[in-house]
Order: C-alpha cells, then sequence, then structure tokens
C-alpha cells in the first residue's frame, strides 16, 4: 500500500503537536510536586483560561448542575490560591504537611492538540496528631498551547470517599 | 464537683469544661436531649414521591424516612427486628419494600412486616404484626421533617414556638417556587457537637475566622458580609431555638424588589430575562439566590443557615458529623439554582473558603479544652439589648453578642436536669 508524501507528513505533524503519553505524566508529576511544596503562584499558570478545577460529590454527576466540592474556573483559582497563601486562613496557616504519589495512567483518548487520562493520586496528610489518607481517581484532559508547553483544560479529582464524610482540607488536591 | 449534677454545669453567663469532655455526660446528653425531643430528619424534597426513602440519624441511631403509597411519611429505625441487621444501607432512593439480606424479612415503607421465609419454622402463634419495623412519631413543618422516640412529647408547631416565623421567611428562598434539596457536603471535626451548635448564631468570629472568605469577594458583596456592621441581632425563641440576623436588609427575600441588582447577580439576571422571566420575576429569582440574611438555631440539631441547612450529628463526645444541605427552586430556572451551587462551593464544605475554618477553629476548642480540670466557657459577651428589633418580650442582644448560646445551654440545661 502507497501513502501520499503529504499525508506522511501530516501524520508526522499530529505525532509532534500530540502531548505524548510520557509528557503528560512528566507534566502531571510535576504539578504533584507543587502542590506538596505549596507552590501556588506557578501553580495557576498550569491552566487554560477555560480551565476547569473539580472535585466532585458525586462520582457520576453532570457537575456543572451538581453539587461539588470544588468546581474552580480561572477566577477561583486565584482566589482559592492568594486564600490559602495568605497566612489568615486558620485551616491553612499553618498547612497539613502533604505527600502525593500520582500513577496507575491509562489513556483514554488522544487527538492532535489533547490528551486524556485517568489515573489515581495516594496522598498522606499530617497535622496536628492525625494521620488522614486521601486516595482519589485522578482525570485529566491536558492541551498544547501555542508555545508548546502542557496544560491542564480539566482535571477532576474523585476522592475514594466522594459522597461520605471529609474532614476540613486546607491544601489543594 | 458532682458530675450528675448536670444543672451545676451551666450558669447564666458560662458552661463547664466538662460539657465537651466528658464521655458519661455525652451518654446522658444522647438519653435526655437526643432521644426525647423533635431532632430533624430530612426535608420534604428528600422523599419527593411515593416509595421514595433517605436515611438519616435521631442522634446515634440510624433511621429511614420514608414515603408511602398515601403520601405520609415515616420514620423507622434501621435495624430488622429478627436479628437487627440494617435494612437499609443506600442514602436515598426509590424502594417499595425493605429486605433485609441477612434471612429475608421485608417490610413495606410504612414499617410492617411483609412476610418472612420459610414461615412454617415458626410456631403457629407467630404473629407478624408484632414485629414491624420501630416507627418514631413524625411531624412536619413548612417542608422541614423532625421525629422523636417521645410519644407524648409536646406536637412540633408548640416545639418550634417563635422559631415558625423565621422558617417561613426562610423558606421565602424558592422564590415561588418550591423549595427542595440540591446536594450535601458532608465533614466531620474532632469535637464535641455542642461546638457547632454555638457556632451558628456566634458573628464574633466572623470577621476573623472568615477574613479570607471576605477578601476573596468584590467590594460590594464584602460590604453585604459586614455582619458587625449592620445593625443585626441575635434573638432567644425559647426552647432552645435562636435567631441571628446579620443582614437585617435579606430578612424578608420579597420586600426590597425595587432595589438595583447586585454586580454579581447582573449576569444572572441577564440569563433570566433571555430565557423569558418578566422583570419582576428576575428580581425575586436573584433576591432569593442570594440567601437570607440570617441564621436560624433549631435546638438540637439543625440549623436554617443563610441558604442551606445546617445539621448536626454527634458522633462521639469527641467527635461531630456535620452536614450542609445546599437549597434552591424546585421547578424554577436551572441558571438560578446553578447560581446557588456555585455560592454554596465558595463558602461550605471540606474544601469552601468557609467551612475548613471554622472546622479548624472548632477542633482548637476540643484541643484546648484539655487544658484546665475546673474551668468555665465564657458566654457572657453582649447582655445590653439592642435597639428595637427583636420580638417584644424575647430576651435579645447586639449580632455578636452570645444570646444565642445562652438560649441553647438553657434549654440543655432543662432537659439534662428534668
Amino acid at each position: 500500500m502507497s501513502i501520499a508524501p503529504d499525508t506522511d507528513l501530516q501524520e508526522n505533524s499530529v505525532v509532534t503537536n500530540a502531548p505524548t503519553f510520557e509528557e503528560a505524566i512528566a507534566f502531571i508529576w510535576a504539578e504533584a510536586d507543587m502542590l506538596d511544596r505549596l507552590d501556588y503562584k506557578p501553580w495557576l499558570k498550569l491552566w487554560t483560561q477555560t480551565g476547569k478545577y473539580i472535585i466532585p460529590v458525586d462520582r457520576d454527576a453532570d457537575y456543572v448542575d451538581a453539587l461539588n466540592i470544588v468546581y474552580d474556573d480561572q477566577e477561583m483559582r486565584e482566589a482559592r490560591a492568594k486564600r490559602l497563601l495568605s497566612g489568615f486562613s486558620m485551616s491553612s496557616a499553618p498547612p497539613a504537611r502533604t505527600v502525593r504519589t500520582v500513577s496507575r495512567f491509562v489513556i483514554e483518548a488522544q487527538d492532535e492538540s489533547s490528551i486524556t487520562l485517568r489515573g489515581a493520586q495516594m496522598l498522606a496528610e499530617y497535622k496536628y496528631e492525625h494521620m488522614r489518607f486521601l486516595p482519589a481517581d485522578m482525570r485529566y484532559h491536558i492541551v498544547r498551547a501555542a508555545d508548546g508547553s502542557l496544560l491542564f483544560d480539566e482535571k477532576v479529582v474523585t476522592l475514594i470517599n466522594a459522597d461520605d464524610f471529609q474532614f476540613g482540607i486546607g491544601y489543594l488536591l | 464537683m458532682n458530675i450528675t449534677d448536670f444543672a451545676a454545669l451551666v450558669q447564666d453567663d458560662r458552661v463547664h469544661t466538662a460539657l465537651y469532655k466528658d464521655p458519661a455526660i455525652f451518654e446522658e446528653e444522647m438519653d435526655r436531649i437526643f432521644n426525647n425531643t423533635w431532632v430533624w430528619v430530612a426535608h420534604a424534597s428528600d422523599v419527593p414521591a411515593k416509595n421514595t426513602f433517605k436515611t438519616s440519624w435521631v442522634g446515634r441511631q440510624p433511621v429511614i424516612v420514608t414515603r408511602d403509597r398515601e403520601n405520609k411519611v415515616h420514620v423507622l429505625l434501621n435495624r430488622c427486628r429478627h436479628r437487627a441487621a440494617s435494612v437499609c444501607e443506600k442514602k436515598k432512593g426509590k424502594a417499595s419494600v425493605f429486605v433485609c439480606p441477612y434471612h429475608g424479612w421485608s417490610y413495606d415503607v410504612d414499617g410492617k412486616l411483609r412476610k418472612v421465609p420459610h414461615a412454617k419454622g415458626y410456631e403457629e402463634a407467630f404473629d407478624t404484626a408484632q414485629f414491624p419495623l420501630i416507627s418514631l412519631r413524625v411531624e412536619e413543618y413548612n417542608g422541614l421533617i423532625f421525629a422523636t422516640f417521645k410519644q407524648d412529647i409536646e406536637p412540633l408547631a408548640d416545639f418550634l414556638g417563635s422559631a415558625k416565623k423565621w422558617i417561613d421567611l426562610f423558606m421565602k428562598q424558592g422564590a415561588g417556587f418550591g423549595v427542595r434539596t440540591l446536594g450535601e457536603h458532608k465533614f466531620r471535626f474532632p469535637g464535641n457537637w455542642k461546638i457547632q451548635l454555638e457556632n451558628t448564631t456566634d458573628a464574633y468570629h466572623f470577621p476573623i475566622v472568615h477574613k479570607t472568605f471576605l477578601d476573596s469577594l468584590d467590594a460590594e458583596t464584602e460590604n453585604v458580609f459586614d455582619v458587625l456592621g449592620q445593625g443585626g441581632w441575635v434573638e432567644d425563641l425559647g426552647n432552645g431555638h435562636s435567631v441571628m440576623v446579620m443582614i437585617p436588609d435579606l430578612i424578608d427575600l420579597e420586600d426590597n424588589l425595587d432595589a438595583p441588582i447586585p454586580d454579581r447577580f447582573a449576569d444572572l439576571a441577564k440569563e433570566l430575562a433571555a430565557e423569558g422571566y418578566p422583570d419582576d420575576q428576575v428580581r425575586r429569582i436573584v433576591r432569593a439566590v442570594g440567601g437570607s440574611g440570617f441564621n436560624l438555631n433549631l435546638f438540637p440539631n439543625v440549623a436554617c443557615s443563610m441558604a442551606f441547612f445546617r445539621v448536626l450529628r454527634p458522633v462521639a463526645v469527641d467527635e461531630t458529623e456535620i452536614t450542609h444541605v445546599a437549597i434552591g427552586m424546585d421547578g424554577g430556572p436551572a441558571a438560578g439554582n446553578r447560581a446557588r451551587l456555585r455560592l454554596h462551593e465558595h463558602f461550605q464544605g471540606p474544601m469552601g473558603f468557609g467551612t475548613p475554618d471554622d472546622a479548624e477553629g472548632w477542633e482548637r476548642v476540643q484541643r484546648g479544652a484539655r487544658a484546665g480540670d475546673d474551668l468555665w466557657i465564657m458566654l457572657n459577651r453582649g447582655v445590653d439589648a439592642p435597639d428595637g428589633v427583636a420580638e417584644a418580650g424575647h430576651n435579645a442582644g447586639d449580632v455578636s453578642a452570645e444570646t444565642g448560646m445562652r438560649a441553647a445551654y438553657q434549654m440543655w440545661k432543662r432537659m439534662m436536669s428534668a
């Protein structure tokens, strides 16, 4: 079977522009490291302007018309980062210490400019004699920006006990 | 001090720290208060149709709230009469029968024992009528469903008394539609239930604990939430109930409908107008979406607070579960309910801009209460009556007064020493 040269070229350029699995994972790991270090200002720049950061209550909800733990657009992410870094929020000053790992990645979809992954996050929290554990299913929609960098267009953190009780959480998931 | 002399632990302006940390007192509270008065279990919209149910709690006892084929609401202990297995472990749903998964005893939604498998193994005199799910007494006021173990208690309407007026005002958030629950956040804190009970009518903490919430608002909205500076008040409504008016302008959501629409709701107003709602209805909906300007605390376990129900469940002497139930319009515009959901997420829940700081404060009270074996919790703020706003004859103080807490503890004292 022969392939026309221009089709070949087009396919090559698709492969070049699509975020690869490895790039996406490195991006997610860099974010996890940022969040454990409370490095929220650069974190704000990891998002598209229309990106949504969602922590649902119900596993299968239509998030926009359901009550969520978090449903943040850019403005709310900025307000949240400001609050957590302000020093005036009792629940985040001092903050709990967190250690998280993200793994068990599977590609859900991929096109010329984006990749959708699901994964697992294991997060341990320590504060005031309490050790807490917040495992979650993760879903990321990651896009390639014009300058070639990667950005989150959607990140959904579904806690293993999303529809049950939580404790106050004074950091980002 | 004799620990069983409960009356001695509550004075007019202070309560003993033992109330937060003595497990024996906690046990007595479950018996003398939670098993002995009207306890909130659900909103009517949680069981919207025949054969719908919701699981809930009365004190430490799990119950199922059901609606039968005649639309009557029942509150049933969630344990099979055979060997005590729970018969329902779902949060809510639809069911025309509850079947115990252990040996298959099945119950109607009104609690009647319908059938037992292999009935001939029982003696002939075995009478299914003797073994229904245990029913509590149930009454409803304006959509709020309460249950009690105490069959001879006063009617719910009498127990609520002066609080009824405030419940009616609160339900104006339906904006002419019904009120329905939209979803809930649940969280726990390692502390005693009364620490949260105190918080609902405590405006004194608001500008301090919620500084970062206030900082996240536009200037116009921040002014609205300047709760100490608007001439509000706290009023003892009797039977342990109290109301804290933070924003007097938002007591009656059907007043001032000609006022300019706040900037934060301008887009919503445009969207509603584009959907074809006439101007007066748009104004009514927008004003309702912002919520009421008061917190109504109903002793012992529920509050109608601004735009949500706040339900407390005592788990242990030093563990409490809180549920914040978002409410909205039943049959109203989706855009209005969406706006309410986003407002709720902004302040409430385990990652809201307000709730985690409240929870941290309550935990710090419990941690600090370990210090000092014979110290008191002070509730002596604000004994001067505010200017002419509370109902005549009612005990009231300015918005930052601890009047609501004193009211709750006087009820605690009455019930614990009865």
